[in-house]
């Protein structure tokens, strides 16, 4: 059977509740009569032969790039780049995307006689991923060949000698990006597209700049006017991001641009219930939830974050294409958007939404406030074309714990921001001026060279990446969030949907109408 | 209330998730999955350990437990022995007796290796009537009511793969003692598959158990089989169907009289009809005439309706 496209439910009598995501546990809400929940397309088919996909699509690549094999010759410097630990959500079980694209490149290295080979996961300023985060992604047979020799790298921002400024955009933005990737006859990118806001120049101009290069686009300006960053069209993020890519092409760095996109199966077969639709639950799914809900209950915070920080997701391959950078990301968006495309009928008063216990900057850590933040009012609101799910000065509500919770080894700088600045002000605008201090800290510089922290400014960015968000709406109200926590974000906190609703009341008027953002899995509104 | 009472009530589970969920009014409800009737999937039923299961309950249990109630007379099964398998058995149906009946008389290499054609709407209505029927007797769900290309499509596949066929053309058991309306179901599977047509008709099992009949009664039973008709290149489907409706009638005669007679009738085309006289119910009962036992009629020594 084919699958089913999204699906706009009324609530009606006689729904069921509706399920929410509620950190690492699930909460089950009756919403109003007349509320709308938005349901995702249902995962589309996979490639039947995705290794072939691959060797197809280097062969034959998109745009003006020859077939890679004709690129590569002896003695030429070839690297190899690729996304970090931020994708895919969950990470997806083995072997993963990037495993597959990395063997198949390196086979045509090999073929050809290519000796300088360089491997560089593309951190930007996100924390250094574990070697067995890397051995994860790239599989056993090639982290074993590259890892002991000292060929698989991992972008260092703060590596002045690993870094090479390549000129200014035409509106005055540095470029500047790892140097041996700049400097390599070949750079080979191999991305993945979760959302439609990956990929394209993003990879290279974003994943291997420096802090330099990155707060031309990573500030609250900036993101404000990306409207909203999934869409490529309407995005003042990737707007600088092109013209930090054209510049990098003119500068001589030949780049060849392998995307991939990913089907939304995004949890095993365990946790199915949470992909499907509440009505339609039989016996195993209300059990497995019944279950799952149980014990989650009973179990302490630690043990249930590693025991869903251990799921793999089945995530699969759904397409795959090479070639020149911006003919490659126009095909994969095509393709993200027949994943998760919903056209949604106009806007709504309140937009809630239950948010999961990972985002891409907490894999294998804690779901801090900031994240949290960054999460329901970065990323989900995010997740439309054309217009916000919810009107200007409408209300988000957002469901989840929010512990004042913070990895200490992860998210070093989060605290300071999360105790001195947002204790100040929660405005994306009035936060920059502390952003230099954090970003230069010679200690959080430290943390994030050589241990396995973000970098000082990330915190930063994640509240840049609400700023559209906090602009756009009137009020966000947190549903069994750390009352502390959720005020200190400049939110308010609710013990109950109900006494949310009514408190969203008092803000955009008695009756309003609603959207709820049904996850997983991921889609993306089309609001006409 | 207690504190005790009231924690039971907190306890106790209410509604969705425990229960099944609700169903939006708002959307439409898809056409359940149906795995049952026609869609009842038998393949696991021609197993190795299905076909050993049914074997020995066959042998030791059906066949023991049939001629004990049936005391079937077995003619004409020469005919068997010049059959090439696998073949379509055809059948006057008038008992739930028929089948058990017919698989015992046949002999072993056959028996073991039939399918049944049965009511998709009654033998495969329910999955435990569904599982039993597929084990017990082989059987394989076929809509009798409507035209179905894919039932009669699996039963012609599986005649394709070695296995004979028992179908009632009938679709069903007889109300009143005579011979119903035949179908053109196995004069189909004749001319799509090219196997042979064994007709055959059971004589005596109305009086065992007939339609509605709530137990057994011990009854004298008597299986005739007629010579096999095979299908001519490209020979019409009504012309088969006929040809099979006349042996049937022709058997049913042999039954009632004797061979000699029967084809002397059939010859000059004075075999009697078997499906009763076109008249009131009570007339077609009094046509009949008594039983065996001088008890309840026997369709299978159908009177001459033409008499």
């Amino acid at each position: 059977m084919s699958p089913r496209p999204g699906f706009v439910l009324e609530v009606d009598r006689s729904t069921p509740p509706t399920l929410f995501w509620h950190g690492e546990g699930f909460r089950l809400e009756r919403l109003p009569t007349g509320s709308r929940v938005l349901y995702a397309p249902e995962p589309i088919d996979a490639l039947d032969d995705p290794v072939g996909a691959i060797r197809h699509a280097l062969a034959d690549p998109l745009g003006d790039s020859a077939p890679l094999a004709s690129l590569l010759r002896p003695g030429m410097k070839l690297t190899i780049a690729f996304d970090d630990i931020s994708l895919p959500l969950p990470p997806m079980r083995s072997p993963d995307v990037r495993q597959m694209v990395i063997e198949e490149v390196l086979e045509l290295a090999a073929g050809a006689g290519v000796d300088d080979v360089v491997l560089i996961a593309a951190l930007a300023l996100h924390r250094r991923m574990t070697d067995a985060e890397l051995r994860h992604a790239l599989g056993d047979r090639v982290f074993d060949s590259f890892a002991p020799h000292g060929l698989l790298w991992q972008h260092d921002a703060e590596d002045p000698d690993e870094l090479v400024h390549l000129g200014l955009t035409d509106q005055g933005e540095d470029v500047e990006i790892n140097k041996r990737a700049a400097t390599s006859d070949l750079l080979v990118y191999v991305n993945i597209n979760l959302v439609a806001m990956d990929g394209g120049h993003k990879s290279v101009a974003t994943g291997l700049a420096s802090y330099r290069s990155l707060r031309h686009h990573h500030n609250a300006r900036t993101m404000a006017h990306s409207r909203s960053f999934m869409d490529q069209h309407r995005s003042e993020l990737h707007s600088s991001n092109w013209r930090m890519g054209r510049l990098i092409a003119a500068a001589g760095v030949k780049v060849f641009q392998i995307e991939t996109t990913l089907n939304t199966d995004t949890f095993p077969e365990q946790f199915r219930f949470l992909q499907r639709r509440e009505w339609e639950w039989n016996a195993r799914d209300r059990a497995g939830f019944l279950a799952s809900s149980k014990a989650l209950e009973a179990t302490p915070a630690r043990l249930a974050r590693s025991i869903f920080h251990s799921i793999r997701s089945p995530h699969r391959m759904t397409s795959v294409q090479a070639g020149e950078v911006e003919a490659v990301h126009a095909r994969t968006t095509e393709n993200v958007y027949a994943q998760q495309l919903l056209e949604v009928d106009g806007q709504s008063d309140v937009l809630t939404m239950g948010l999961p216990y990972i985002c891409p900057y907490n894999v294998n850590s804690i779901m801090n406030p900031i994240l949290v933040a960054c999460l329901g009012l970065g990323y989900f609101f995010n997740m439309y074309r054309g217009k916000p799910l919810v009107r200007a000065g409408g209300v988000v509500i957002l469901s989840h714990p929010t512990p004042w919770a913070f990895h200490p080894g992860h998210h070093p700088s989060y605290i300071d921001f999360f105790e001195q600045v947002l204790a100040e002000t929660t405005d994306p605008a009035e936060i920059g001026k502390y952003e230099e201090a954090f970003a230069t800290d010679p200690w959080y510089v430290h943390l994030y060279r050589t241990g396995h922290a973000y970098h000082g400014v990330h915190p930063f960015y994640m509240w840049y990446w609400c700023a559209h968000a906090l602009e756009h709406v009137g009020a966000v109200i947190v549903v069994g969030g750390d009352r502390a926590a959720v005020r200190r974000l400049g939110f308010k906190p609710a013990s109950t949907m109900a006494d949310a609703l009514e408190m969203a009341a008092d803000v955009v008027g008695p009756d309003p109408s609603i959207t709820h953002l049904h996850s997983p899995p991921l889609l993306m509104a089309d609001v006409r | 209330m207690t504190g005790r009472a009231r924690r039971l009530r907190q306890l106790r589970p209410t509604g969705f998730p425990w229960a099944s969920p609700t169903w939006p009014a708002t959307v439409d409800r898809p056409a359940p999955e149906r795995h049952l009737g026609v869609d009842y999937d038998t393949e696991w039923s021609r197993r190795y350990g299905a076909r050993l299961v049914r074997a020995m309950v066959i042998d030791n249990v059906t066949r023991p437990l049939v001629h004990a109630v049936a005391s079937p007379e077995v003619r004409g099964a020469e005919v068997l022995e010049l059959v090439e398998a696998p073949a379509i058995f055809v059948a006057n149906h008038a008992s739930h007796v028929d089948t058990p009946l017919l698989l015992t008389v046949l002999p072993p290499r056959i028996r073991h290796r039939t399918v049944v054609a049965a009511a998709a709407d009654h033998f495969f209505d329910r999955r435990w009537k569904a599982h039993l029927w597929a084990l017990g007797l082989a059987a394989i769900p076929i809509e009798r009511h409507r035209v179905n290309r894919r039932s009669a499509e699996n039963a012609a596949e599986l005649v394709g793969q070695g296995w004979n066929l028992i179908v009632y053309p009938e679709g069903g058991r007889t109300h009143d003692g005579w011979f119903g309306v035949t179908r053109g179901g196995a004069a189909y599977l004749a001319t799509r598959t090219g196997r042979p047509v064994v007709p055959v008709h059971i004589d005596g099992t109305y009086r065992i158990l007939p339609r509605g009949g709530e137990r057994l009664r011990r009854s004298p039973t008597c299986v005739t089989f007629g010579p096999p008709i095979v299908a001519g290149e490209g020979e019409a489907t009504r012309k088969v169907e006929a040809r099979i409706s006349s042996a049937l009638a022709t058997l049913a005669d042999e039954a009632r009289s004797d061979w000699w007679t029967a084809r002397r009738r059939a010859g000059s085309g004075q075999t009697p009809s078997p499906r009763g006289p076109d008249a009131s119910p009570w007339r077609r009962a009094w046509a009949l005439g008594p039983g065996a036992d001088g008890g309840r009629p026997d369709p299978g020594r159908w009177a001459l309706a033409d008499d």
